[in-house]
């Protein structure tokens, strides 16, 4: 395997800015391992045509002397539910095949002004629904760890790909945890910004109240790096935040010096007992808390008693949202239309596409959704699912005034096999159990890797989450814990990942 | 359309008290629509584009796109509130009403349901005969209009039959103030004259606030008008129905006055009304039944989670609030007052729809009675004959400069009226036409006196006459000259010259 | 139907199955929802976010029908249609 392919999206940074690798050999080796693994992992559901010639743009702009970021030239991978002008985007779904958007999404847009460079759209359940990339309509991505597995989802893409180490960088989404839950699953480390951190523009939206765009990464600094670029205010979107933000990439490196822990308040949820979660992930999570502990952090307990509400919340709120943005998928503007036998009506035409275009998990939530929104229910149930928003919030107020952080298993159990749980959905659902109510709050929340499982090897996540807008304490108590856990493993946990296709 | 059966207006009054209601919808004419920055066609400057040429992504719902507030069109619509008697709600939200249909973008209209803008109001229409009624404003909000759908094949270019449709979207996302009335009881037999009052004081005030271009043939101001009767003596309210599509003030009043005779007929034969919504047919004068109200109008409202509350400052709204217009009703009888106009005058102007033109001519110098007799006279007689509005046909500026023309002897009145038509074919201003027809009066007296002179050498008899004393008989000099002149010349500048030759 | 899919006996069935989860969350969030907890419809509260009214970049027409599953004389082209409009 090329050394290449293994260095962090800062190394690839510096090593390009100091000229002794270029944009378009970094791209080229990312290339080849896609060429080389994806086959197995499928990660990608399309891999750009156009990657290397914009590579050798990013290099030319740096010949002719244009001062660029730490990470221009860099690849970066792009979750399948940001609309790109370059490549289709269809959210993982048939009814969007082939789907070329006249603008790019914000995120997408500011990578490219930073230099990076779009590698290819990556693999997602479809409409981000999922939490294993089982419901994507073009197949399920495999697990880098075991391909017999999951990656998690609904961005196990973006994670899969980072994992595999078929992109440094990638651009995730999270509604209910879809960038955090891969994350644990895969190793890597996902962030949810705060909502209105970064820009929902020219993401294809579930349901717009919950969802945020983050990076998915290897390393936190890695994360920051990215943060920097695609964060802040964007006025396409009424919901992005005016806030000035710190760099993130500073905050990684401040954290990663060590001695953010010191002092360190670390919360942890009463309500959430280890019984709820796979033995070695508690073991896991438990051995990060003490490592935290030695390093001079305390561990204090808090109550957050409106969490064990959040699903039910969320399975409310969400499918109401989505079943409304999921309308304009009707086969006249744009994707696929169906058209059945006879003399059929436009109200037939557009049945009959969205019962063809869309995967079993889309359609029940647009059932659900659009039940849960009839006339009659909509105080009863999206209402009342609001109010327990406002109550985890109180909660989170509550802790936060007494912790600097919370810490939580990012999810219950480690990957889980394909197939295993696609038939229950409630089973499914628990899986974002730990990472929904950062998304219900507004609040940031990081998924690092904390170590392996000792029942089936299999990685472990652990998450913190900080209060609204202080994105930035997540990458300093994230980093400094990352630091701790690289010098007891005495290497990246992803070193310990089986090797892929070509390498076997 | 087959025609209903009709009672006799007078007799069903006599059994049944009419109950109306009202929504208008008023496009709002900013530069950019309602949620989006494309020109909006409802302003004059973009009106007649081709069409899908006014497009940016959302207004085509396009994956990935996001709604931003207009900002003047939240100013206008408070401006309205305000000159309706509205309070202005401290903070009010957009919601979502859902529907599938293919003229909305998203399927899903933008609007606001339980917390609009403006609420709680009242605005005094003037009947023809000087009678005041006060319309209670139930509610005004903010939301977007629909693209425009051609029906292709068929006969009737009508829904019905139509083998496909051709949609639009050029309209969709233009701002709309939607201006919802309470019941209104007690208009009696002159139910259909209120009718046509209200929308056009509804029409006057916008254009007095200058925030639409308020053309009902252009659709800027549409009426829906709800109709209901209830047995004299009987408390509770009748079934009502809503006519759509009624585009003149004339019509709004023809077809309130045939629901109520429809309704009427039904009911005294023992018949039910169905509650749903009507067609107006110009052409034919008579309603239609279109959908019925049911059930099936669960549009899901929820709270729009792209947008955010308009809560505007207390000092946004009182400077909004001191800089309204004089009230419709206030302005006429001040109007009244300074142009000296009888009743009858006056009537004729407003019923024109002429106030603001004559207003603005006087305003640029013209006399109140020219003023008045352009607009009423020559300009309405050339808009009828167009199917035109004559306020698009020429501007006050334009018809004050040509009534110096003829008050400074430049014109007769007959060569006035050529001008007047060369201006509206779009030749230029009046002096422009002057000039390049070459129309002004003939006032060189060299030029006029060689013509009398031979008119008079043709005609001895006459000249004879004259000089016996009969000056009448001046008359036939003064056609043969004007003949000679091609009518550019001041008849009563040519009599003194005949009689002044003729004593020579 | 209001989410205007054509859906087989089969996934109806399985669906009416799945609205009893539609009702425990409802159940769940009940025992919580008292009248005097307000909603929260933003995660974060903000307003008055607005644009101002100026002309930005419009889609070109190619751009605007380029996706368009059928289209005719620079307008999308449905089949007949069988409601009326709202
Ligand atoms: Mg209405
Ligand atoms: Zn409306």
């Amino acid at each position: 395997m090329s050394d290449i392919i293994r260095l962090s999206a800062a190394e690839l940074g510096e090593k390009i800015a100091a000229g002794e690798l270029s944009s378009v050999d970094a791209t080229q080796a990312h290339l080849d391992r896609i060429a080389a693994v994806d086959g197995d992992v499928h990660a990608f559901l399309h891999v750009n045509e156009h990657a290397l010639a914009a590579a050798a743009e990013v290099d030319a702009r740096r010949a002719a002397g244009e001062q660029l970021g730490p990470i221009a030239g860099v690849p970066l991978a792009i979750k399948d539910v940001l609309v790109t002008t370059d490549q289709p985007s269809t959210s993982g779904s048939k009814i969007l095949e082939g789907y070329m958007s006249p603008f790019d999404a914000t995120v997408v847009a500011r990578s490219r002004a930073a230099g990076l460079v779009p590698l290819g759209k990556t693999n997602m359940d479809e409409f981000a629904m999922g939490s294993s990339t089982e419901h994507s309509a073009y197949g399920p991505t495999r697990n880098p760890w075991d391909l017999d597995r999951i990656p998690g989802g609904s961005g196990g893409g973006s994670a899969a790909a980072v994992a595999a180490f078929e992109a440094p960088l990638a651009l995730g989404s999270d509604t209910g945890g879809s960038i955090r839950q891969p994350a644990h699953v895969t190793g890597t480390v996902g962030i949810k910004p705060t909502y209105g951190g970064v820009s929902r523009y020219g993401a294809i939206a579930l349901a717009s109240s919950l969802d945020q765009v983050g990076p998915v990464t290897r390393t936190v600094l890695d994360s920051g790096l990215l943060h920097d670029v695609i964060g802040g205010h964007d006025p396409k979107d009424s919901t992005s935040l005016t806030d000035e933000w710190p760099s993130f990439a500073a905050a990684a490196r401040e954290g990663a010096s060590g001695e953010v822990l010191k002092g360190l308040k670390v919360g942890v949820i009463r309500e959430l007992p280890d019984s709820g979660f796979q033995a070695g992930v508690a073991a896991s999570f438990h051995a990060s808390l003490e490592l935290m502990q030695k390093h001079g952090a305390e561990i204090v307990e808090i109550s957050a008693p409106h969490f064990e509400y959040g699903v039910a919340a969320y399975y409310l709120i969400l499918p109401a949202e989505a079943s409304s943005n999921l309308a304009k998928f009707d086969s006249v503007r744009f994707g696929m239309r169906v058209t059945p036998s006879g003399a059929p009506t436009v109200e037939d035409v557009m049945s009959a596409t969205r019962e063809a275009g869309f995967g079993p998990e889309v359609k029940r939530r647009i059932i659900l959704g659009t039940y849960a929104l009839s006339a009659g229910y909509y105080d009863a149930y999206y209402g009342s699912a609001q109010k327990v928003r406002t109550l985890i919030q109180r909660d989170f107020d509550a802790a936060f005034g007494e912790v600097d952080v919370i810490a939580t298993p990012s999810a219950p159990t480690t990957a889980f096999r394909i197939g295993e749980k696609i038939d229950d959905p409630l089973q499914m659902y628990l899986n974002d159990l730990t990472t929904i109510p950062a998304n219900l709050a507004g609040v940031p929340g990081i998924s690092i890797p904390s170590g392996l499982a000792d029942e089936d090897g299999l990685p472990v996540g652990i998450q913190f989450l900080a209060p609204a807008r202080e994105d930035a304490r997540l990458y300093r108590v994230g980093a400094a814990l990352e630091a701790a856990l690289l010098d007891s493993w005495g290497g990246p946990l992803l070193d310990k990942a089986p090797a892929l296709g070509g390498d076997r | 359309m087959a025609a209903a059966k009709l009672m006799d207006y007078d007799k069903a009054l006599e059994l049944f008290e009419p109950v109306l209601g009202f929504e208008v919808h008023v496009e709002l004419n900013t530069r950019t629509k309602m949620f989006s920055d494309a020109p909006n066609p409802a302003n004059d400057e973009f009106h007649g584009a081709e069409p899908n040429t006014l497009i940016a992504p959302v207004d085509l719902g396009l994956p990935g796109s996001l709604p931003v507030v207009n900002e003047t069109a939240v100013r206008s619509s408070i401006s309205l509130g305000l000159a309706l008697g509205c309070s202005i709600a401290p903070s009010s939200r957009f919601a979502r009403k859902n529907y599938f249909y293919p003229d909305l973008g998203k399927n899903y209209q933008i609007s606001q349901y339980d917390e609009p803008i403006a609420f709680e109001g009242s605005v005094e229409v003037e009947l023809e005969d000087g009678t005041l009624v006060t319309i209670p404003i139930e509610r005004a909000h903010m939301e977007e209009d629909a693209g425009k759908l051609t029906h292709m094949g068929g006969a009737t270019g009508r829904i019905q039959g139509a083998e496909y449709s051709l949609v639009d979207y050029n309209r969709a996302g233009v701002p709309l103030v939607e201006i919802v009335t309470k019941p209104i009881f007690g208009t009696e037999h002159r139910a259909p004259e209120v009718a046509k009052a209200y929308v056009q004081t509804i029409r006057d005030i916008v254009r007095a606030l200058g925030i639409s271009e308020a053309r009902l043939e252009r659709g800027n101001l549409r009426c829906d008008a709800n109709v209901s009767l209830r047995p004299r003596g009987q408390e509770k309210l009748g079934t009502r129905t809503e006519t759509k599509n009624v585009n003149s003030m004339r019509s709004v009043e023809r077809a309130v006055r045939y629901e109520i005779q429809r309704q009427a007929q039904i009911l005294a034969d023992g018949g039910t009304i169905v509650q749903e919504t009507r067609h107006w047919h110009e052409d034919t004068g008579v309603t239609s039944p279109g959908r019925p109200k049911s059930d099936a109008d669960d549009y899901r409202y929820f709270p729009e989670p792209d947008l955010l509350p308009v809560q505007p400052a207390p000092e946004l709204i009182e400077q909004l609030r001191a800089a309204l217009p004089e009230q419709p009703v206030a302005r006429r009888r001040r109007l009244m007052a300074e142009w000296g106009f009888t009743d009858l005058e006056f009537q004729d102007v407003r019923n024109g729809g002429l106030l603001d033109e004559v207003e603005a001519t006087i305003a640029a110098g013209a006399s109140p009675a020219a003023a008045r007799k352009w607009w009423t006279g020559e300009i309405t007689r050339i808009a009828n004959a167009q199917e035109r509005d004559a306020a698009l046909l020429v501007s006050p500026a334009d018809v004050a400069a040509l009534q110096q023309l003829v008050a400074a002897g430049t014109l007769t009145d007959k060569l006035a009226r050529q001008v007047l038509e060369g201006v509206i074919a779009g030749e230029g201003t009046p002096q422009e036409v002057v000039d390049a027809r070459g129309l002004a009066v003939v006032s060189d007296d060299g030029a006029l006196v060689a013509a009398i002179d031979d008119a008079l050498a043709a005609q001895p008899d006459v000249l004879a006459k004259i000089q016996d004393g009969k000056v009448q008989a001046a008359g036939a000099i003064i056609g043969a000259v004007m003949k000679a002149m091609k009518g550019q010349a001041d008849a009563a500048r040519v009599r003194e010259l005949i009689l002044e030759r003729a004593a020579q | 139907m209001l989410a205007r899919i054509q859906l087989t006996d089969d996934e109806v069935t399985s669906l009416t199955g799945q609205l009893d989860a539609i009702v425990d969350n409802i159940a769940k969030v009940s025992e919580v929802a008292t009248p005097e907890v307000p909603a929260t419809s933003h995660p974060i509260a903000l307003s008055n976010v607005f644009r101002p009214d100026e002309v930005g970049q419009t889609l070109t027409l190619e751009q605007t029908l380029k996706n368009a599953p059928d289209a005719a004389d620079g307008r999308f082209r449905v089949t007949a249609i069988l409601g009326e409009e709202q």
